[in-house]
Parts: structure tokens; C-alpha cells; sequence
């Protein structure tokens, strides 16, 4: 506890990182949703634009609040840090749940204020809806918070910006973070395989629709399963100087 | 079972694209629980493998580890083991009292990180983010990690690198002090002298290999303080070593070298046995010399 503890306090320390993970989501939702504020349904999917983008950039800044964990790793293990904290009696499992528990802390922060910016552009909702719509985008961060430790493992530090920005952006894009995804076409299908796109549909419960079907679970498990499976191994296998 | 430490039949080859460089080629360790052990030789002898593949953060190709009798990760997560590693930068955006009271939280007979910042003498850096140290401020803040485990076993790899004269000479007043209470240390150093002053047993290593192995006085006489190098062929290291004066015979080529503990004795000795010996040199005179004259 005493160790998460100071995990968290130098993450929020890193003012840089905070401000960034928790600005630039609400800029753009500002940019996109205040001028259209009262627009209706978005291209046929029957939400209202600020719910549907309040949704996005709270999907898209916790996203990548979750993958930053492998920024973390990656720059410890290069200068050397990792190879110190495995001479501690701190457990992997552990390790990797105080990476997830800050990674979910910033992407906590991140969707409360876009929730808090989205109520005042008039996004009205049951407080169930709220509740339950947060439980999706809190579980569909899982396979992200997986993915972050394994890059965070694969990379090496001048590497991992770009290794984490660019799949952020690639699964915000495909998922459908900044326009929905049709209901047919390629795209539709590549997208269904995406946990990213599963993340977004928590919006639907905006509308009284249920967050994901079957289909929805079982791509999110499939993903959170392979990338723990191969972040496990990545880390297992690297202690070597480097 | 020993309750010390064990290394048996250790190896590890690395490869690398200028083809497999074989970093440790088998060595056997056995140290008794409080025992100070300085592991000595020059850069490349296999120190800082056998130390990594000692603390289970590299896997031997050959050859088993073992700490109080348990694997050395299982000795690890019990916080048996504090560790100064060489290499290896340290947390940033913590200060350093912080960055020692989140690593103390998680050995179970931790000292007090108070006591621990006063015994290193880094009281007035507590409070510094740990990005913002000088290189010999850092290397003493990883002393405290070590020490702020209150393990039964210290493992130092070369831990007085970057440090002034000043700052090593504290750092190893401060170990003397620690090692008297009963604690297991093993540190890899390439200074004779460190390993001379400090350690209860020396383990002299060259190329992957242990090649010798005693107190500090046994290592000395070994190592000798001069050597002789002179052509003489025909005549076995081991018939050289029964001349007086002379600690150790080497046969290279056609020529000898002979480490001494008097060499004066040893020369006089050597000529009037083999007067055909031809090309005689005396070199040396400091222990350093003499160390890398037996581990080239």
C-alpha cells in the first residue's frame, strides 16, 4: 500500500504527463461539442453528439492514460530501475497491479472531467446511466492497461512514445473515437475486432441501449488474455543489463 | 545443505554478432554466512555475471545458485538479499527519503530510513528529487537502497565506482560497521586495495574463471610483489615453484614468468639452478601490477 502510495505520487508529480492526459481530451471535446452542442442524432446511430464524443474522448484519454503505464516501464527499464525492483520481495503480480491501479487513477481523473465538461454542454442522463456507463469504459480498459505493460516491455525508451502514441491513435481511429463506425463495410469488421471500438459503444447506454452484446465480451477477454499472456513472457524475459 | 551461499558448476556464454563470448566458464562458490567476500579482477573477469545470475537476474546455462538454501529468487522475495547494482539510474520524481520509505515498505525487518539516510551520511540530500543528484550522490543513495533492506546478505557490485577519495573511504568505514553484525557481504570490486582492507576472503577472477581463492594475506603472497620473467625452456612451472622466493610459475612460449615474495631470494635462486635461464627481467613492485600480471 505504502508502495502504490508513492507509485501514485510521483505519477501526479510528472506534471507534464497529468496535464497533457487530462487537457488535450477535454480541448478537443470543447473543440468538436461546444459548437454543436445542440445537434441530434450523430450519422444514424440516434446519439446526440456531446454524448457521443463526451464518450469517445473519455474512452480516448483514459485509453491512453492506461497504455501510459508502458511509458513508465519503458524508461525504467532503461535506466536500470527494473533490475533494482527485482531485487525486492515486490512480486510480479504486484508490480503489475500497481502499473494498472495508476494507469486506472489518471484514466478515473480523466473520464470525471470529461463528464463534468459534458454535464455542462447539457448532457443529461439517469444517474444509473452515468454508473453504468462508467463500468464499461472502466472494464473495457482492461485489455489497454495489458497492452501499455507489454509495450512498456518490448520497447525501449526513446522508442515507446511513439510505439504507445501511434497505437493509441490507430485504435482510437479504427474504433470509431472520432466518427462512428458504419454499420457495414470492412472497416466495420476490423473495427468489431478492436477493443477500442467496445469502449465507444458504452456510450449507447446513454440512450437506455445495453453497453455490448456477447460479441463485445468476448473480443475484450481474447485481447486482455493474448496481450497479459505475451506481456508475462516480454517480462519474464527481460532482465538483462541493458 | 549450507545455510551460506552456494554456486555450483556455474556458466554462462553471451551471444553477441561478433560471435559467442563465453562470460562465465564454470565456476564453484561456497560461502559460509557471515563471511565478507570481495570478488576481485579486472573488467570482463565474469564479476558482474556471476553476481547477476547469483541474484536470479540471469538465468546460468549450466549450473545451480543457491541462497540460505533456496533458489535465489525465493531468497529474493523474502527480502533476504539487498543489492547495490552497478549500473542503474534511479526512480525519478520521488526524493530520496520517499523513494527509501517506498522500497522499505516492502522488506519485512526494514531499517529506519532516518537511521539509514544518518549511517550513509546523505541526511542533507533527503529531501532532493532523486533526478536532480550528482552521480556520487546517486551511487550513495543506491548504498542506502541496499542497506535499507536490513538483509541477511549484501551484495555490492563494484560499489565504490564514481565515488571520490573521500566518499569511498566513508563508504567503507560505513560497511565496516555493518559487516561486523553478523552479515553476509559479497562485493565485486577491481581494486586490490578494497579487497585487501575489507573482505575476510578474496575470490580472484580472470577470464569467466575463479584463480584463486583465500584470505587477503594468501591472495598477496600468491599475487606476489614482484614478478621475474626470463627464456628458459625445458623446465616445468612446477619445478620453478619449489625455488624460494617464488609464490607462482607460468609457462609462456619458451619464456617463464615467476610471481615472487622476495625476489631477491628468487633470483638468486633461479640462476644458480638454471644457469642457461637467459633474457632476465624483474618487473613489478606494486600489487596492482602484479594483479594484472596474473590475471592477463
Amino acid at each position: 500500500m505504502t508502495y502504490l502510495r508513492y507509485e501514485l505520487l510521483r505519477t501526479i508529480r510528472n506534471r507534464r504527463f497529468f496535464v497533457i492526459s487530462l487537457g488535450f481530451p477535454i480541448l478537443i471535446y470543447l473543440l468538436v461539442a461546444a459548437p454543436n452542442r445542440h445537434a441530434g442524432s450523430l450519422a444514424g446511430t440516434g446519439i446526440s453528439l456531446r454524448v457521443y464524443y463526451m464518450v469517445s474522448l473519455a474512452a480516448f484519454g483514459s485509453m491512453n492514460a492506461v497504455l501510459a503505464a508502458g511509458t513508465r516501464i519503458a524508461a525504467e527499464r532503461t535506466t536500470g530501475w527494473n533490475r533494482q525492483l527485482r531485487l525486492t520481495p515486490l512480486s510480479t503480480r504486484a508490480y503489475f497491479a500497481t502499473k494498472v491501479a495508476t494507469g486506472y487513477v489518471v484514466a478515473c481523473s480523466a473520464i470525471a472531467l470529461l463528464y463534468a465538461v459534458g454535464g455542462g454542454l447539457g448532457v443529461h442522463l439517469k444517474a444509473t446511466d452515468w454508473l453504468e456507463m462508467t463500468g464499461y469504459l472502466l472494464i473495457g480498459l482492461i485489455p489497454f492497461a495489458a497492452l501499455g505493460i507489454l509495450l512498456g516491455h518490448l520497447v525501449t525508451a526513446d522508442a515507446v512514445g511513439p510505439a504507445v502514441g501511434g497505437a493509441g491513435a490507430l485504435f482510437a481511429f479504427l474504433g470509431g473515437f472520432w466518427f462512428p463506425v458504419g454499420k457495414t463495410g470492412v472497416l466495420h469488421y476490423v473495427a468489431q475486432a478492436l477493443p477500442s471500438y467496445w469502449l465507444v459503444q458504452a456510450a449507447h447506454v446513454g440512450l437506455g441501449g445495453a453497453g455490448w452484446g456477447r460479441e463485445g465480451w468476448l473480443v475484450l477477454a481474447i485481447w486482455t488474455l493474448v496481450a497479459a499472456r505475451l506481456a508475462m513472457r516480454a517480462y519474464r524475459r527481460d532482465t538483462a543489463r541493458q | 545443505m549450507s545455510a551460506g551461499i552456494q554456486l555450483t558448476g556455474l556458466k554462462k556464454t553471451y551471444r553477441t554478432s561478433h560471435g559467442p563470448i563465453e562470460a562465465v566458464r564454470g565456476i564453484d562458490l561456497d560461502i559460509a554466512p557471515g563471511q565478507t567476500v570481495a570478488l576481485l579482477g579486472p573488467n570482463g573477469a565474469g564479476k558482474s555475471t556471476t553476481i547477476d545470475m547469483m541474484l536470479g537476474l540471469t538465468r546460468p546455462d549450466a549450473g545451480t545458485v543457491t541462497l540460505f538454501g533456496r533458489p535465489p529468487e525465493q531468497a529474493v522475495g523474502s527480502g533476504a538479499v539487498g543489492a547495490m547494482l552497478q549500473s542503474g539510474g534511479l526512480m525519478r520524481d520521488l526524493n530520496v527519503r520517499e523513494l527509501l520509505l517506498q522500497l522499505a515498505s516492502l522488506y519485512p525487518r526494514a531499517e529506519d530510513v532516518d537511521r539509514t539516510l544518518e549511517l550513509v551520511g546523505i541526511r542533507e540530500i533527503a529531501d532532493q528529487r532523486t533526478q536532480k543528484l550528482s552521480g556520487g550522490q546517486a551511487q550513495r543513495v543506491r548504498f542506502a537502497i541496499a542497506l535499507v533492506t536490513n538483509a541477511e546478505l549484501l551484495v555490492l557490485d563494484e560499489p565504490t565506482v564514481g565515488m571520490d577519495v573521500e566518499s569511498r573511504h566513508a563508504f567503507w568505514t560505513t560497511m565496516r560497521r555493518l559487516a561486523s553484525g553478523g552479515r553476509t557481504v559479497l562485493f565485486a570490486t577491481h581494486y586490490l586495495e578494497e579487497a585487501d582492507e575489507f573482505a575476510d576472503r578474496v575470490v580472484l577472477m580472470a577470464h569467466g574463471e575463479v584463480v584463486a581463492d583465500g584470505t587477503p594475506n594468501e591472495i598477496k603472497a600468491k599475487v606476489g610483489s614482484r614478478t621475474i620473467r626470463a627464456t628458459l625452456p625445458d623446465v616445468s612451472p612446477e619445478e620453478l615453484e619449489r625455488l624460494p622466493g617464488v609464490t607462482a610459475a607460468e609457462r609462456r612460449g619458451s619464456g617463464i614468468v615467476l610471481a615472487c615474495s622476495d625476489s631477491d631470494e628468487a633470483i638468486r635462486a633461479l640462476v644458480a639452478a638454471y644457469p642457461q635461464a637467459s633474457n632476465i627481467e624483474i618487473g613489478g613492485g606494486s600489487l596492482e601490477e602484479a594483479f594484472l600480471e596474473l590475471t592477463a
